[in-house]
């Protein structure tokens, strides 16, 4: 379980990486937090010719920002450091009600947010996340820059809108409006495991109690983070009382069509997204059920 | 000193181990070693037509390829550690050269600068297969029409094995009650944290070859090679490294790259190492487990069995390695039950995935399984406590040995030496509390949750023969040197022999050093496998203590002009009745015994060599017993299981060092909980397997194992000198059926809570297998759903993994 | 390529050359020949190559030897004082923590990043700092037990 050989690069600016990046192209891969790519080199189920560490193009790359209504999460910031941010957990206190479930944290040590979004697994909490708050992925490249957002840039399964010469040096995400609650739940084998299903979910509730926004989104069931846009229709208008709990966890139910693996079969997949969409209602309702 | 034996002494291992100064095969200093990598088959089942090496002769680095043809001096199989004359043996080589029969089957082996370049050239070489049809179950293998796993067999069965004692047919047709049931195994893994490695050095002055193996059974090792190779034993030396990252059973057997590696060393005149990755100890170390048991049971209204019948598919892998899995596996049926009549029937199963041979546990997990998850279906059939059950069923601690009526895998007709099966279970019973926990299972499932208890006793044949031995010797520092034949993977042998060495010869256990597993320095000795070696090995060293004790003796009894009965030990010095003027040190008496002067002739009545060799042979096995209870809960919403309460009771006869003991059953219980709830090495209908990383396979961390709270009974074996049983894999054992029953247990408030109470359960007798039946209950106009619920859901695999629960609370009409 | 690095281990300074895609592990253990750092599974789940890299508990297989360049790390060779074997490694010791010890060196390096981040304070947390690596021979009973001791000590 040795990687085959490739060229280390590390360059010391962004403009030195997109550089590689643009000279490699295909041949080039980005190595961030190494914590999915190393092992897919170890088993030499990727083979590159060109490494381009990013490790080293800037401290200013490694922090999260806090800024007016914005969250800005560059690509260097590792797990870790978003968990533990107390200014983040501030204004988005779902990644640290997520991230724990992330690995553990030795990998988070390492790990990238932005790697972990660009490795797209779809059993990842991450992009869950980032499918149910109001994110921006902003991608650089010789050829320059550009946005996109959640929906577009997780297209399949371990693939994004980024291209070979592109990366994603950041994402931002907008405070959500007050009165807005999220909710995290999922179902993993063991700690640390990636999920076998896990809800994201989010709703804006005005003074009267009643849902005016609702995003909720499922890893592990779809080859991308799935929204589930019916069992949100059911929420928003509601106040998140049982009856829409209920009829939201019947539309998540038939609005997946998971694949069944060695994990799990899709029929339990199913079940544990209507599950799952039912614990993270009751938890915005503030039942700890 | 003496007491030694008994006492919580902390490790010598340890400081060493702490401090990163461990010696593991792949540290050990082996100047300008070249790196081994084997080329593995990506196909079940293929016919090998050719195999180009030539690309990968020319990459950078690369000394030599060969393939199975490149090496036709050591083309001979690889025997069957345990034989059977009915078996149908299919040849397993080293390196074949035909036909691959499991994915991860070596079919080239390359030697290289370093491991690095070894896997780039192993991406040159290009073989030309042509896939055939592959068996990946025992029921594909037993299934009419089934394709062959081997081109040339003419079945796929490798034995079929009968044990009776009485009529269990007759029984079962005259019994008042009969049940049925049909429960599956899935394969496991040994997972030792250092996967297997072997290095080797050939000395061309001597003609020696030194082999360095993480193997558990140096010896064994040594005697293949010298079939293999043709050459004497004592031109082969192997050492199992001072330290070994465990064992667990896959070690203990004998591979083809065994035979590859130090012969390659031989070929090339250079040193070579080969450790094996993690990817590679996937698909080329020895699984086990994978069964299916169809069990009928016939018992009468109080619950007392009258017989047992079992109809066993084992899955023997690619090739048989040995029957002893699947022969314990049929022996170990019957537990600590009375049962007059029992018919056990194996059909033991050639499949296209890696072979099978012991793990921790070895066929005694899916034995108890079938077994124990039947005693708690007579409970409920009977609707009967499922310890009342037991308790109606155990053989009285007065009965012993008691004669079951079948053989075990050593020979010899299964007798149970000592034991005390009632005490283990009521003891186990109170430390759980167990009439709380059902007090509180039954609060938990009146306010909805779903709580269930599960038990499952046990006996284990242990200590297995032939025999074990120890040399102990004098040396000239006058510290004493016990040489084990046996090699330990962490089970603490250089703590457990020096204190039984100490206990025997009576001194200080500082003055005892321990070496292990190393053919050059004992000449005879079997393995660590079984749970045997406390038990063979342990009295060798006991044995071999006394001796020495009479000879250090009478040594300085004759220098210090006294009686030998006369001397004492104090420290390192024998003293004349303690006093401390009157007395020699062990080293003075090495010097006179041992180095002597020379040409010098020895003082009068003076025995030359201090050293001493016993060998140890039980006449037969030792049993173990235990009992293990379970407390969890369910979430049938996820499938997810909660232990929140383990109790063990263990029983393996009279103990050397408590801790280590205990270390050894929760460790193995450890293993038992990823066998019952996680482990899973998946194959798909290609043999191709699924399962093959840690993110796939899931071993159990802190957070998924419990706390567990001991019991111990110590009811020593009359068949050796110490009292002493295997320990070692009686926590693994009844986990998955504790477990199971547990959660089954759980379910049944399901059927409650459904709306529709049945009453009783199917009282016909005559279940089909697999519990699967849903019958409509007559008279119901509640509605269709309601009205399939028959009973509550079924729990007839190991692992129950969540899917798993989450499929049978489905089947069961919920 | 090949290049040479420079890392601080245990605060000693080492300069040795390293292949673009020799893993920090193997550098560690071949190079440096300082083999207490294992490896079972060169993909991130085991745990018995983690070491402390800049002050965090990293896996060394995931991490490339040139990555490592200018790094302080620390092993499990360099946790004894004094020749003596430090709290954490005698709590180990006492509380029969170990077995074939290969993970050994993994949990000591984990749980002793932890304890520098603050107590563990019940059987639960323990767990939860111990979850990142695997052994199979010991049950982690004695592990658990040698973390609640340790951090009682440290903390109070
Ligand atoms: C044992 C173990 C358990 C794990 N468990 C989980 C888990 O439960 N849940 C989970 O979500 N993850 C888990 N992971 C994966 C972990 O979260 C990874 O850190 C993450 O997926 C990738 O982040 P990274 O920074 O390590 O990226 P890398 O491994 O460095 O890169 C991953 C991929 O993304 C690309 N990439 C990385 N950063 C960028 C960038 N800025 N721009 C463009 N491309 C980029 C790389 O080229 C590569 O293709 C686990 C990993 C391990 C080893
Ligand atoms: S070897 Fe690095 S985590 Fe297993
Ligand atoms: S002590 Fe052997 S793996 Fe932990």
């Amino acid at each position: 379980m040795k990687p085959g050989r490739f060229t280390y690069h590390a360059p010391r600016s962004l403009d030195a990486a997109l550089a590689l990046l643009a000279e490699h192209g295909d041949e080039a891969k980005v190595l961030a937090g190494g914590q999915s790519l190393v092992p897919m080199l170890n088993f030499r189920l990727a083979q590159v010719d060109h490494l381009v560490d990013i490790n080293r193009i800037g401290p200013e790359f490694a922090g999260p920002k806090v800024t007016g209504d914005t969250v800005t999460i560059p690509a260097l910031v590792r797990q870790r450091v978003l968990e533990r941010s107390a200014e983040v957990a501030a204004v988005l206190p779902v990644f640290a009600a997520a991230l724990p479930q992330v690995a553990h944290p030795q990998i988070r040590n390492r790990g990238t947010v932005c790697g972990s979004c660009a490795h797209a697994d779809p059993a990842a909490e991450l992009p869950t996340v980032m499918s149910v708050v109001d994110s921006t992925f902003r991608i650089a490249s010789a050829r320059g820059t550009r946005e996109v957002d959640a929906a577009d840039f997780f297209q399949f399964h371990l693939t994004t809108a980024l291209e070979p010469d592109e990366l994603l040096t950041e994402v931002a995400i907008r405070v959500p409006q007050p009165g807005t609650r999220m909710a995290f739940k999922e179902f993993a084998t063991r700690r640390g495991d990636f999920a076998l299903v896990a809800v994201a979910a989010s709703a804006t509730v005005d003074e009267s109690g009643t849902v005016t926004a609702c995003r909720i989104a499922a890893a592990g069931v779809a080859p991308t983070p799935q929204r589930l846009h019916d069992a949100e229709a059911v929420v928003i208008g509601s106040t998140v009382d049982d009856e829409a709990i209920a009829a939201a966890e019947a539309a998540a139910s038939a609005a997946v069509d998971p694949t069944g693996d060695i994990h799990a079969t899709a029929e339990h997949r199913r079940r544990l997204t209507a599950v799952l969409v039912r614990r993270a209602l009751a938890e915005i309702k503030g039942d700890q059920s | 000193m003496t007491g030694t034996i008994g006492a919580s002494v902390k490790r010598r291992e340890d400081d060493r181990l702490l401090t990163g100064r461990g010696r593991y095969l792949d540290d050990l200093d082996l100047p300008d070693a070249l790196a081994i990598a084997f080329l593995r088959s990506p196909h079940a089942h293929a016919k090998i037509n050719s195999i180009d090496v030539d690309e990968a002769l020319q990459a950078p680095g690369v000394v030599a390829v060969y393939r199975g043809s490149d090496l036709m001096a050591i083309h001979k199989p690889l025997a069957p550690k345990v034989q059977h004359p009915m078996l149908k043996e299919l040849p397993r080589y080293p390196i074949p050269c035909e036909e691959v029969h499991y994915v991860g089957e070596p079919v080239a082996v390359v030697v290289a600068e370093n491991r690095y370049l070894a896997e780039d050239a192993l991406e040159l070489i290009d073989v030309d297969y042509d896939v055939l049809p592959a068996i990946s179950s025992t029921a594909a293998a037993l299934a009419e029409g089934a394709p062959l796993a081997h081109s040339d067999a003419d079945s796929n069965v490798a034995v079929t094995l009968t044990q009776r004692c009485g009529d269990a047919e007759a029984a079962l047709n005259s019994a008042p009650n009969r049940l049925s049931g049909e429960f599956r195994v899935m394969r496991g893994g040994g997972h030792s944290m250092e996967a297997r490695a072997v290095a080797a050095r050939f000395e061309p002055a001597t003609g020696q070859v030194t082999v360095w193996d993480t193997t558990q059974s140096p010896h064994y090792a040594r005697q293949q090679l010298s079939m293999i190779y043709e050459m004497a034993e004592d031109d082969i030396r192997v050492i199992a490294p001072p330290d070994v990252g465990g064992g667990f059973g896959p070690k203990a057997q004998f591979y083809g790259e065994e035979v590859v590696v130090p012969w390659v060393a031989m070929l090339l005149g250079r040193t070579v190492k080969w450790v094996e990755d993690r990817q590679e100890n996937f698909v080329s170390a020895m699984m086990e487990r994978g069964q299916t048991h169809r069990i009928e049971v016939g018992f009468d209204d109080d619950g007392k069995l009258l017989a047992v019948r079992d109809h066993i598919e084992h899955d023997q892998g690619a090739y048989c390695a040995g029957l002893q899995v699947p022969s314990i596996t049929t022996s170990t049926v019957p537990g600590p039950y009375k049962i007059p009549n029992i018919h056990t029937e194996l059909y033991a199963c050639y499949t296209n995935m890696v072979p099978t041979s012991s793990v921790r546990g070895a066929g005694r997990p899916q034995a108890v399984f079938a077994m124990e998850r039947m005693m708690d279906r007579i409970a409920e059939h009977l609707d009967l406590d499922p310890a009342e059950v037991r308790r109606r069923n155990l053989i009285q601690a007065d009965e012993f040995p008691y004669r079951v009526g079948i053989t075990f895998r050593d020979g010899s007709p299964l007798t149970y030496d000592s034991g005390d099966f009632p005490a283990l279970l009521e003891g186990t019973l109170d430390k759980l509390d167990y009439e709380r926990c059902k007090r509180e299972r039954d609060q938990a499932r009146a306010e909805g949750r779903h709580v269930g208890i599960g038990i499952a006793v046990y006996v284990e044949g242990c200590g297995l023969g032939p025999y074990e031995g120890a040399k102990l010797r004098l040396d000239n520092r006058g510290k004493i040197l016990v040489t084990l034949a046996a090699a330990g993977q962490g089970q603490g042998y250089e703590t457990v022999y020096a204190q039984i060495a100490a206990e025997a010869i009576g001194v200080d256990m500082d003055l005892i050093e321990v070496v292990t597993g190393d053919t050059g320095r004992i000449p005879f000795g079997q393995g660590t496998f079984a749970s045997r070696i406390t038990a063979t090995a342990g009295p060798a060293v006991y044995n071999a203590g006394h001796q020495l004790r009479e000879r250090l003796k009478d040594t300085a009894a004759h220098l210090l002009g006294c009686a030998p009965g006369d001397i004492e030990f104090d420290g390192d010095r024998a003293t004349f009745a303690g006093d401390a003027e009157k007395s020699v040190s062990l080293q003075e008496i090495a010097r006179v015994a041992n180095i002597g002067k020379h040409g010098i002739t020895l003082p009068k009545g003076i025995k030359p060599a201090i050293e001493v060799s016993s060998y140890f042979a039980p006449e037969r096995a030792a049993y173990a017993s235990g009992a293990h209870a379970a407390v969890v809960e369910v979430d049938p919403d996820t499938g997810g299981v909660k232990v929140l309460k383990y109790v063990i009771g263990h029983d393996c006869g009279n103990v050397i060092n408590p801790r280590l003991v205990d270390g050894q059953v929760i460790g193995g219980f450890a293993h038992g909980i990823g066998n019952a709830l996680y482990e899973e090495p998946v194959y798909d209908a290609e043999g191709q397997p699924q399962a093959a990383s840690y993110l796939d396979y899931t071993l159990v961390s802190a957070a998924e194992v419990p706390r567990v709270e001991l019991f111990h009974l110590h009811t020593p074996s009359p068949l050796n000198p110490l009292g002493a049983k295997g320990a070692g894999e009686g926590g693994t054992i009844p986990a998955p059926a504790a477990i199971a029953n547990a959660v089954e247990d759980a379910l049944r408030s399901i059927r409650h809570r459904g709306g529709v109470e049945d009453g009783r359960p199917d009282h016909s007798g005559k279940q089909p297998p697999g519990g699967r039946a849903r019958h409509r209950l007559e008279g119901d106009a509640d509605g269709a759903r309601s009205a399939t619920i028959q009973r509550s859901p079924r729990i007839d695999y190991a692992p129950v993994t969540p899917h798993r629960v989450a499929t049978a609370v489905r089947e069961a009409g919920h | 390529m090949t290049d040479n690095i420079t890392v601080t281990v245990n605060g000693k300074q080492h300069t040795a050359t390293a292949d673009d895609r020799l893993t920090l592990a193997d550098f560690l253990r071949e190079k440096l020949r300082l083999t207490g750092t294992h490896l079972g599974c060169e993909h991130g789940v085991c745990g018995a190559c983690t070491i402390i890299v800049d002050g965090s508990a990293v896996r060394s297989c995931l991490m490339l030897a040139r990555q490592a360049d200018g790094a302080e790390l620390e092993t499990v060779e360099g946790l004894a004082e004094g020749g003596k074997l430090n709290r954490l490694q005698q709590a180990f010791k006492d509380n029969y923590a170990l077995q074939c010890g290969f993970c050994t060196p993994g949990f000591l390096m984990s749980v002793t990043a932890a304890l520098r981040e603050g107590p563990v304070r019940d059987e639960d947390e323990a767990r939860d700092v111990l979850s990142g690596n695997i052994c199979r021979c010991t049950g982690y009973q004695g592990l658990v037990d040698a973390v609640l001791e340790t951090s009682k000590e440290m903390h109070s």
